[in-house]
């Protein structure tokens, strides 16, 4: 194993975690300040992933779709918001799941029916395409180096609105003590559906970047969103500072068990079954790390309401 | 010459005649498929590909239900249930993977139905429990990356990095390749099924320094490696069984699969007039091309067809022999079924081309003439 090979696996687990970050913001803030859980936050990633691929292959521009991906998740995010999910905040925990597991539904059959049921094809961009030789002869993905660097840059711009704007102020208040602002005459309606449709906006950012490298399929939100929430549960649920640190602790977590586990077992076991054992367990190392953390702080690494 | 051809056509008409009076009995057929949700795409050819079979030959005796499993084993159990006891269907059909097949097929053929596979080929069903009631019309899961091991041996490749997902079929595709494979492994990867970032592996296959990748990730899994395996600059030649390469897939991955060698038991460009034939047809019903899923829905729908002209479908051994028989001409060339009543067929390397402004695939030669499953012998039929 050389030091090249660890480097790279380093800048792997990054580019994972940033991205996870992106879709484990909107989760987080959703559920900080409307004490909702949103299983159809998946919904949303899948659909900038496929606003993302009609429009780059209507106009051949990546980046137009890349527009179009925020733009389309923040729309449809604003719609379920106002016809479903604003009757919900009241309603408890169970009803939520099942209005939100519906929407997944909804969303999953409704794009089968305008897409057709085989993948789409969305590329990188040609200026992004391609390694990039970064210092010590390592040869790195260009696209996976721009996702670190947009993750990164996005990361900065919410701590930039949470922190120094007036909506940043409103939001903080918003998951402190609902009521308290809405009796100082904020239109908390407004709040809630501007917020919902920034963090479905992320995920379908999300969704239109990662959709270049993966598959534009229907249903490919689900298992990113089971990995967000793992990610909001370690980082302690409402909090955008624990989404950062937990969606990189998860990135890092997992690429780094699937590259070293299995040359782990390979010192006392034999070939094959070290690699099934190593990449078992691999699989399973996120949650292990949940759990403990779990054990350690039961409210997650930087819980939001003390 | 006038004479013999009206005689030709008088033999014809004739022929015709007693077809018809063999298939008075109707026969009701339940196709359980996969229809919405991931991989719905192979359901849909397997159907697509079985109705157009249907739809030429004209019978009026072949009645069709079609369900939508949704890739859920329970539900494909409960839609087995309906058909066999309610629709009382005679013949079933449909199942795409094989943990489905594995929770339907015992207890269907156990219950005197015939189940014909249009795709799944679990090694259980081939070996130890075979059954007379069940036929395979597509592959025995091993069979196509014991192909791509025998020709990558064929063709000297020294060494492989081998990959697949952690999930029975994963591990017996590995095993296929391994057992026809006579060069030297640099290593062997388990992934997690359903993965979606193959960075950590991609950085291994760069390290390995192999003369070959050999990768089994069907649906979305592939899609996504071969997109970013493109991105990552490492230029080890990719190869594989047919499942990521197909019709379907190359839509999605495009240009990055140009070049990747797969091993397949169909091809379009096979030289056979029912082949050529049966590509345009689809093509022209559909307005796409057809995959292998599609072809083996057409040869399954072809044999129930076949064993129509000459049995009844409640004399069950009649029925069984004919379809046995595999009397027709496929798109595979003519079907030859082994003890097990899997194929033995030639398996084939195609390798993706572009085609105009479409990716498809060329065939690239014979890995494996007439080759029968490792599981026939197990099997006591």
């Amino acid at each position: 194993m050389t030091s090249v090979l660890f480097i790279e696996q380093l800048l792997n687990g990054l580019q994972f975690g940033v991205m996870l970050f992106l879709m484990a913001a909107g989760l987080t803030l959703v559920f900080g300040v409307m004490g909702l859980i949103n299983l159809a936050h998946g919904a949303l990633y899948m659909v900038g992933a496929f606003a993302c691929a009609a429009v780059a292959n209507y106009t051949g521009s990546f980046w137009l779709g890349l527009v179009a991906s925020l733009v389309a998740a923040a729309v449809a995010g604003a719609v379920i918001e106002i016809l479903v999910i604003r009757r919900l905040y009241t309603r408890d925990h169970l009803d939520q799941v099942l209005a939100t597991f519906a929407l997944i539904l909804i969303f999953s059959e409704g794009t089968r029916w305008l897409f057709g049921s085989f993948p789409l094809f969305l590329n990188v961009p040609e200026i992004l395409s391609g390694p990039i030789e970064l210092p010590g002869g390592l040869f790195y993905p260009l696209y996976r180096f721009a996702l670190i660097v947009i993750g990164c840059l996005v990361a900065l711009g919410l701590y930039l609105l949470i922190t120094k704007t007036r909506l940043g102020i409103q939001i903080r208040a918003g998951e402190s003590d609902r009521e308290m602002i809405a009796a100082l005459g904020i239109d908390i309606r407004l709040l809630y559906t501007i917020v919902f449709a920034l963090g479905a906006a992320l995920a379908g950012f999300a969704g239109g970047l990662v959709g270049a490298i993966q598959s534009v399929q229907v249903g490919m939100g689900e298992p990113v969103l089971i990995l967000a929430f793992v990610v909001i549960v370690i980082g302690g649920i409402g909090s955008i500072k624990g989404a950062l640190v937990g969606a990189i602790l998860v990135g890092m977590v997992d690429t780094m068990g699937r590259f070293l586990l299995p040359s782990f077992f390979q010192l006392f076991m034999n070939n094959s079954d070290a690699t099934s054992v190593g990449s078992a367990l691999a699989s399973m190392l996120i949650y292990i790390l949940m759990a403990l953390v779990l054990v350690v702080k039961p409210k997650g690494l930087f819980p939001a309401h003390g | 010459m006038v004479k013999i051809s009206m005689l030709k056509a008088g033999l014809v008409g004739l022929s015709l005649c007693v077809a018809s009076t063999a298939m008075a009995k109707p026969v009701k057929v339940g196709m359980i498929t996969t229809l919405s949700g991931g991989g719905s795409g192979l359901g849909i050819d397997v159907r697509d590909g079985f109705m157009l079979a249907v739809k030429q030959a004209g019978n009026k005796d072949l009645e069709v239900v079609i369900e939508d499993d949704a890739r859920k084993p329970g539900l494909a159990v409960q839609i087995a249930d309906k058909m066999i006891q309610s629709e009382k269907v005679d013949i079933l059909t449909g199942i795409i993977w094989s943990n489905l097949a594995m929770a339907v097929v015992p207890s269907a053929v156990a219950q005197g139905k015939i189940y014909i596979s249009p795709n799944a080929g679990p090694s259980q069903l081939a070996g130890k429990g075979c059954h007379p009631n069940y036929f395979n019309a597509s592959f025995q899961n091993d069979n196509l990356p014991e192909a791509m091991g025998a020709y990558a041996s064929k063709t000297g490749v020294k060494s492989s990095f081998i990959m697949a997902p952690n999930y029975p079929a994963g591990k017996d595709v590995l095993n296929g390749f391994k057992r026809f494979y006579k060069g030297k492994l640099s290593s062997e990867v388990y992934t997690k099924l359903g993965q979606t970032d193959y960075a950590a592996e991609i950085a291994q296959i760069r390290a390995s320094k192999a003369e070959s990748v050999f990768v089994f990730l069907p649906g979305g899994m592939g899609i996504a490696f071969m997109k970013q395996y493109a991105q990552s600059g490492v230029n080890i030649p990719v190869m594989g069984p047919a499942f990521s390469f197909d019709q379907g897939i190359l839509k999605a991955v495009g240009p990055v699969a140009v070049g990747a060698k797969n091993s397949s038991h169909w091809s379009k460009d096979l030289q056979f007039p029912a082949n050529k034939a049966f590509v345009k047809s689809f093509q022209a019903e559909y307005g796409r091309l057809p995959s292998l899923y599609a072809v083996q829905g057409f040869d399954t729908a072809s044999l129930i067809l076949s064993a129509m002209k000459t049995a009844d479908v409640k004399d069950t051994d009649a029925f069984r022999a004919a379809i046995k028989k595999a009397d027709f001409a496929s798109p595979r060339g003519t079907l030859k079924f082994g003890n097990n009543q899997h194929l033995i067929q030639t398996l084939y390397v195609r390798e993706v081309v572009k085609e105009g402004d479409i990716y498809t695939n060329k065939l690239e030669g014979i890995a494996m003439e007439n080759h029968q499953d490792a599981y026939a012998s197990q099997c006591k039929m």
